[in-house]
């Protein structure tokens, strides 16, 4: 079983150089693409089931941890790989839909299928690593092709964007690599497993240091306040099935690896006050964000960032339960954001335009696109039964249980952000999808009467048709998102199990080091030879 | 663990300069500034190695203790990879910008235009933002421009 792990990676990387080498035959293209997701999809659900019998460790090379590299496989892992390959594969059929509509006018250069396959490779690279320098080198593999993407086409609006992206994406890799650097300095490894048992031997004054270098670096991929500001400029000016990948799991990859972090570098209590502050000011500011906004794309961005304040709550309280309502959380969250960018891609193309001040009769006019919007947002809203409010509610309880001041605030905060969130997206239903179109010029309302001037509410382009293949992509993610409330027992108890296991780091360990970790008495000075 | 400190100054000059020059508003200076950053990350990597030894080979001879602890020099080999692609991938981005800005400089956001006030675009940004969004690969206008500017060039 353990052979399917490296397997995730492998097979997008080399349909990506396949890909490659076809770059004349976009159909070929299109296949191998598709035909690689599918597969991971397949393996993503081979491991989750795997998982959870028991830990895969894929020993890379041969040699054994901590001298070779460790991929590891847990529940967290399996989970997440299979949740991102799906996302993937649907947004791949979303922009296949979109390149046979447009004679590929948004993707106009043949590198965008290896491109966005070596992404998915540095998703899943970091996803199953074991080892704190192929953490990187997976976050090292997607951003770079996430640069490519951002840029697509190298319009000046999105040359701008990217800018901004790429420079604080860099400031952040560089932080992380220095944090990686300090930590062998003091514990001379950068096996995870390995870092999770040394690590309570270092003085707590260092390990804070240490901490807070990791946090600030993964939280800028996360986009966390106050590090997110580059996101809701730079994201939507990508291409809409792009968006849709990037906000679904790039930031995700930055929550996984401060669960990593939280639960077995330093599993210990010292920040997890200063997490909280930043959950509450993650999820306020994001949502008063978004209430500013105009233009929907870079409205679902603020709320994105909201969002992810969520799941930094559920990871600051320290416990199995919140860890595991973090989980459920990631997945319900990568879904229907990802679900939410590709229906604003479809309004964008039936209604011309994404800006909510000229946008209006949707409903009318396009009542399929109107129902994969509609769902989604409900969702994201956190309305029951879908898996948004379930997701929510297990926070919360999660808090409850800890009972502490800071986290009833952030209860009620909680509550009230995703009332917020609802109100902007039923903004955009109301005036998007219920007003008629005959009534958007000159239309005067205290909605939007602030808001007129916002970024993106100028221009309107010409309006197209939606083609099948991409509705069938979205309505396929909005129907996984729906998946996600009628399975929400077994996933929740999936989920719980992983929660323990993470909590208890312990887990990890033996999964890596079966046997104690062999011939390497000698080296607890630090900075030794391995 | 030892620590040289001449090793220890250079990395503190690195990272100031390069940090220095990262918050510039230049895109080439900002390209400089993650060179010396990230070469500064690569000393650090040095640094926490420690005291430099014999080449780390098993030949009967060297024991593990005279030997250099060699990872941190196969971190270094693929950091400096990653840095290697990035900086190209930097310079090809920061040629595009000028290419279809004529700027070599970081550029206001969107909301940042919205900020200064409702009006939006002032009349000078327009000018050089007029190339349209997303239709063209290879910008047709900012061609136009270039060789209206090597016209002017002739003429002058």
């Amino acid at each position: 079983m353990t052979v399917l792990v490296p397997l995730v990676v492998l097979i997008p990387l080399l349909a990506a150089a396949l890909a490659l080498v076809l770059g004349r035959s976009r159909a070929a293209q299109r296949i191998i693409a598709l035909v690689a997701l599918a597969a991971v999809v397949v393996i993503g659900a081979v491991l989750v089931v795997a998982a959870d019998a028991d830990p895969l460790v894929m020993e890379v090379g041969g040699w054994a941890a901590p001298f070779g590299i460790v991929l590891v496989v847990d529940r967290l892992s399996a989970l997440m790989v299979a949740v991102s390959a799906i996302v993937l594969l649907a947004v791949l059929v979303f922009s296949v839909g979109q390149g046979f509509a447009d004679g590929d006018e948004e993707t106009p250069v043949s590198i965008f299928f290896p491109t966005y396959l070596i992404l998915g490779a540095g998703v899943f690279t970091a996803f199953i690593a074991g080892d704190l320098f192929n953490l990187y080198v997976g976050f090292e593999i997607l951003l770079v092709a996430s640069y490519v993407l951002m840029t697509l086409g190298g319009t000046t609006e999105r040359i701008r964007a990217g800018t901004t992206y790429i420079v604080v994406s860099l400031v952040s890799s560089v932080l992380f690599l220095a944090s990686i650097a300090m930590i062998y300095g003091a514990v001379g490894t950068v096996n995870i497993a390995q870092i999770s048992q040394r690590m309570a031997e270092i003085p707590i004054g260092v390990q804070v240091v240490l901490h807070v270098m990791l946090l600030v670096a993964f939280g800028i991929k996360a986009a966390v306040f106050p590090l997110a500001f580059w996101l809701p400029d730079s994201y939507p000016t990508a291409p809409a099935p792009v968006t849709a990948v990037f906000a679904g799991l790039l930031t995700k990859v930055g929550v996984y690896a401060i669960i990593r972090t939280e639960t077995l570098i330093f599993p210990g209590p010292e920040l997890n006050p200063l997490l909280m502050g930043i959950a509450l000011a993650t999820m306020v500011v994001g949502v008063l964000g978004a209430v500013a906004q105009a233009d929907i794309k870079r409205m679902l961005s603020f709320t994105l960032v909201s969002h992810i304040g969520y799941m930094i709550l559920g990871v600051a309280l320290g416990s199995a339960i919140g860890t595991a309502a973090t989980i459920y959380y990631i997945v319900h969250h990568i879904v229907v954001q990802a679900t939410l960018f590709l229906a604003a891609g479809l309004i964008e193309r039936r209604g011309g335009s994404t800006s909510i001040t000229r946008l209006g009769g949707l409903l009318a006019a396009a009542p399929v696109v109107a129902v994969l919007f509609f769902i989604p947002a409900l969702n994201l809203g956190g309305i029951p039964p879908f898996s948004g409010f379930l997701g929510k509610f297990a926070l919360f309880q999660a808090a409850a249980i800890d009972g502490s001041p800071l986290a009833s605030v952030l209860i009620g905060a909680g509550a009230l952000v995703s009332l917020l969130t609802l109100y902007t997206l039923m903004r955009v239903w109301t005036l998007a999808f219920l007003r008629p179109a005959a009534d958007v010029a000159g239309y005067e309302s205290a909605l939007i009467g602030r808001i007129a001037g916002s970024p993106g509410s100028e221009e309107v382009r010409d309006t197209r048709t939606v083609p099948r293949l991409m509705t069938a992509a979205t309505g396929g993610l909005v129907v996984v998102g729906l998946a996600l409330t009628v399975f929400a027992g077994p996933l929740f108890e999936y989920a719980g199990r992983a929660g323990e296991a993470l909590e208890t780091p312990a887990v990890y360990i033996d999964t890596v080091f079966p046997h104690g970790i062999p011939g390497l008495e000698a080296a607890p000075d630090g900075g030794g030879a391995p | 663990m030892s620590a040289t400190l001449a090793l220890v100054v250079v990395m503190a000059v690195l990272y100031a300069a390069g940090v220095f020059l990262m918050l510039e508003r230049s895109l080439t200076r900002v390209l400089f500034g993650f060179l010396l950053v990230g070469n500064a990350t690569n000393l650090l990597i040095l640094i926490v190695a420690g005291v430099p030894g014999a080449a780390p080979i098993v030949d009967g001879e060297t024991t593990p203790e005279q030997m250099t602890d060699p990872l941190p020099e196969a971190l270094i080999l693929t950091a400096i990879v990653i840095t290697f692609g990035v900086s190209a991938f930097l310079l090809a981005l920061i040629y595009r910008s000028w290419r279809l800005a004529n700027r070599d400089d970081v550029q206001d956001d969107d909301a940042d235009v919205a900020m200064r006030g409702g009006a939006a675009f002032s009349v000078a940004d327009d000018a050089d933002e007029a190339v349209d969004g997303d239709s063209s690969e290879f910008g047709d206008e900012a061609e136009a421009r270039r060789a209206a500017r090597a016209d002017r060039e002739e003429s002058s």
